[in-house]
C-alpha cells in the first residue's frame, strides 16, 4: 500500500542551516495495517509522515502509493490527498466552520461527493466519533477540547481515505478521553480496513492498539516489527531514549536479577500471562 | 504550616450565554466545588489528579488569587485573597506556570524574559542580575540566557516559565498540567527541575497533571471528581483504589495494575500499594526465584 524507497529529506539545502531530517528510509507497509509510529522530537517521524500524501516533496528517492509513485507527472497530488488523509497536531486549530456539520462534510463535499451521500458520511462519521446527532448544528466553538479534537478528526475520516495517518492525536487530553479516541480509531480501523498510521509518544498506547511498530531515530528507520519483536529490544530502545512500557521495564529488572524470563512483555495481561507460564515451568521442573 | 488553604470554598461560574431571566434569578450557574476545604503544607510535594472538568485548575486558579472564591476563603502565604491590595504579595508568594509554554513567554531573549516579573517588582539592577543568575542555574538553562525562546525547545520553554517564577523566590509554585504538551524527554527535564526546586530549596510544590507516573513521585495525591475530593493520601495508597480510579476516569501505573490483575487471579500477596517498576520487580522476585 505504501512503499518508500530511498526517502531523504534534507532541510533548507546548501544554507548553513542544512539538515537531513530523513535518510535512505525503505518502507513497506501492507494495505490494512495498523501502524504505531514512534521516535523522540527530531527523529523524523513528522518530516516521513508528510511525505506520505505529498506535502512534501522527497529530496530523493521515491514515495508509492498503491503501486503509483505519487510525484509522478500522470498523478494528480489532489487524488493522493484524498486517498491518504492526515490528521495534524492539535487539529482542532483548524476547524473553521460556523457548525459542527459543515466542518465534517468540507473534505467529502471537495471531493465531488452529492448531497445525500457526503450527508450520510457526514452522520456515519460523527456517530462513530461519539458525537451526538445534536450537536451538529452547534458551532465547533462552543465544544470542549476533546470534542472539537473528535470534530477535527471526523472531518478526514469522513474522506474514507485509505490510508489515514494521525499525529499524536491524544496529545494534550486526559485518560479518559485519551482512550475515548484511541478506542474510536481502532473502530473505524476493523470497519473501513483502512491503513493507519499512528504517531505518538506513548509506547503504552501504542503497544496496546497497534499491530505493526515503526520506530524512527535520528531519521532512520531503527525497527519496523510486530510488538513483540520490537519490545524484546526494549532495553536498546531504552537508549535512544525513548521510553517503554512500565511492565517492560519490570522484566527487564527481572532479567537482571538473573531470573530467566521473557523481556517482551508490554501489556499487564501480557504480563500476568508470562508470570502464571514462568511458575507453571518451575513447578514443573521442580516435579521432574 | 500550610502554604495554602481553602476555608470551606465555594465557586460557579455563571453561564454567559444565560443572561436572561433564569440568570437573573441566579439559578443558571454551573458550580464548580462546594464547601471544599484542602490545605497544602509548606515544603510539600503535592499532585491533584482528576479527569477534565473536574475542578482541578479552577483550584489552582484560586491557590494565587486569579479566581476569587465565591463562597468561603482562600488563604495564600497566610494572605486573603480576597484582599485587592495584598495581591502582589500573593502572586509573588505562589507562583504560576502554565501548560501551554508558548503562551508564557513574553520576551525575546531568555534573561529578559526571566527578568520580566522583578522588573515589574522595581527590584534593582544588580539583585536582579544575582536572581535570574540563580533562577537560570537552578533550572539549567544558564548557558541559554542569551538565546531567542523561539528556538527553545517545549521543555526548554517550560523550564524558562519556571525560571520566571522562581526569580521571584516564592515560597510555592503552582504548575498547571506543565508537562502535557511535552514530548518524553521534555517531561523528564521538567519534573527533574521542579523535583529539585522541592528537594533541595524546600519549594512548596502544587502540580496538576494527567500523568500518572509523575504522581507516583509526590509525597501526597489528591484525586478530585466533580469538585470533590475523593482520595487524599500518600501514592502508594491512592493507587491501590484501582477500581475506584477507573470508575472516575483515570489510570493507574502499569505496576499496580499488574498487582491488582495478579490478586484477581489468586496471587494473595500480590500488593496494590506498588507503584513503580523497582518495587514491583522486587516483589516478583521473591515469588519467582
Amino acid at each position: 500500500m505504501i512503499k518508500t524507497e530511498g526517502l531523504t529529506y534534507t532541510y533548507s539545502q546548501g544554507t548553513p542551516f542544512e539538515k537531513t531530517a530523513v535518510k535512505n528510509v525503505d518502507l513497506q507497509i501492507e494495505e490494512g495495517a495498523f501502524v504505531g509510529v514512534i521516535g523522540h522530537t527530531g527523529s523524523g517521524k513528522s518530516t516521513l509522515i508528510q511525505h506520505l500524501n505529498g506535502l512534501i516533496k522527497p529530496t530523493s528517492g521515491k514515495v508509492y502509493i498503491d503501486g503509483q509513485d505519487i510525484h509522478d507527472k500522470s498523478v494528480k497530488l489532489r487524488d493522493v490527498r484524498f486517498k491518504v488523509g492526515l490528521v495534524f497536531q492539535y487539529p482542532e486549530y483548524q476547524i473553521f466552520e460556523e457548525t459542527v456539520y459543515k466542518d465534517i462534510a468540507f473534505g467529502p463535499k471537495n471531493m465531488g461527493l452529492d448531497e445525500a451521500e457526503t450527508d450520510k458520511r457526514v452522520r456515519e462519521t460523527a456517530a462513530l466519533v461519539g458525537l451526538d446527532e445534536t450537536l451538529l448544528e452547534k458551532s465547533p466553538f462552543e465544544l470542549s477540547g476533546g470534542q472539537k479534537r473528535r470534530v477535527a478528526i471526523a472531518g478526514v475520516m469522513a474522506m474514507r481515505p485509505k490510508v489515514l495517518i494521525l499525529d499524536e492525536p491524544t496529545a494534550g487530553l486526559d485518560p479518559k478521553g485519551r482512550e475515548m479516541i484511541l478506542g474510536q480509531i481502532k473502530e473505524y480501523h476493523e470497519k473501513t480496513h483502512s491503513t493507519i498510521l499512528l504517531v505518538s509518544h506513548s509506547m503504552e498506547d501504542v503497544a496496546r492498539f497497534a499491530e505493526m511498530i515503526l520506530v524512527m531515530n535520528k531519521g532512520e528507520v531503527f525497527c519496523y516489527d510486530t510488538p513483540p519483536n520490537v519490545f524484546t529490544r526494549a532495553d536498546e530502545i531504552a537508549e535512544i531514549g525513548l521510553s517503554v512500557p512500565q511492565v517492560t521495564k519490570v522484566f527487564s529488572l527481572l532479567r537482571q536479577k538473573g531470573i530467566d524470563i521473557r523481556g517482551d512483555v508490554y501489556t499487564v495481561e501480557f504480563a500476568l500471562k508470562t508470570i502464571k507460564e514462568y511458575i507453571a515451568r518451575k513447578d514443573g521442573k521442580n516435579n521432574a | 504550616m500550610d502554604i495554602v488553604k481553602t476555608d470551606d470554598l465555594t465557586f460557579w461560574y455563571s453561564d454567559p450565554a444565560d443572561e436572561s431571566e433564569t440568570a437573573a434569578a441566579g439559578e443558571k450557574k454551573t458550580t464548580v466545588f462546594e464547601h471544599l476545604d484542602i490545605s497544602i503544607e509548606k515544603g510539600s510535594f503535592t499532585v491533584v489528579l482528576g479527569h477534565n472538568g473536574c475542578g482541578k485548575s479552577t483550584l489552582a486558579k484560586h491557590m494565587n488569587a486569579i479566581l476569587l472564591p465565591c463562597g468561603g476563603k482562600v488563604f495564600a502565604a497566610g494572605i486573603d485573597t480576597s484582599d485587592d491590595s495584598r495581591l502582589f504579595d500573593i502572586r509573588r508568594h505562589i507562583g504560576m506556570v502554565f501548560q501551554n509554554p508558548d503562551n508564557q513567554i513574553v520576551a525575546s531573549v531568555v534573561e529578559e524574559d526571566v527578568a520580566f516579573a522583578l522588573e515589574n517588582m522595581g527590584v534593582p539592577q544588580d539583585v536582579m542580575r544575582e536572581r535570574v543568575d540563580d533562577a537560570l542555574k537552578a533550572v539549567g538553562m544558564y548557558e541559554y540566557r542569551e538565546h531567542s525562546p523561539s528556538q527553545l525547545s517545549g521543555g526548554q520553554k517550560q523550564r524558562i516559565a519556571i525560571a520566571g517564577v522562581i526569580a521571584m523566590r516564592p515560597d510555592c509554585i503552582v504548575l498547571d498540567e506543565p508537562t502535557a504538551m511535552l514530548d518524553p524527554a521534555g517531561r523528564r527535564e521538567v519534573m527533574k527541575t521542579i523535583r529539585r526546586l522541592n528537594r533541595d530549596n524546600g519549594i512548596t510544590l502544587v502540580l496538576i497533571t494527567h500523568y500518572m507516573d509523575e504522581a507516583a513521585k509526590a509525597d501526597r495525591v489528591i484525586v478530585m471528581d466533580k469538585g470533590k475530593v475523593i482520595l487524599d493520601d500518600v501514592p502508594q495508597n491512592v493507587f491501590s483504589n484501582v477500581d475506584m480510579l477507573k470508575e472516575v476516569g483515570l489510570d493507574v501505573p502499569q505496576s499496580t495494575q499488574l498487582m491488582y490483575a495478579m490478586k484477581n487471579d489468586g496471587f494473595d500477596t500480590a500488593d496494590t500499594h506498588i507503584i513503580n517498576e523497582e518495587a514491583c520487580a522486587d516483589y516478583l522476585y521473591e515469588l519467582l526465584r
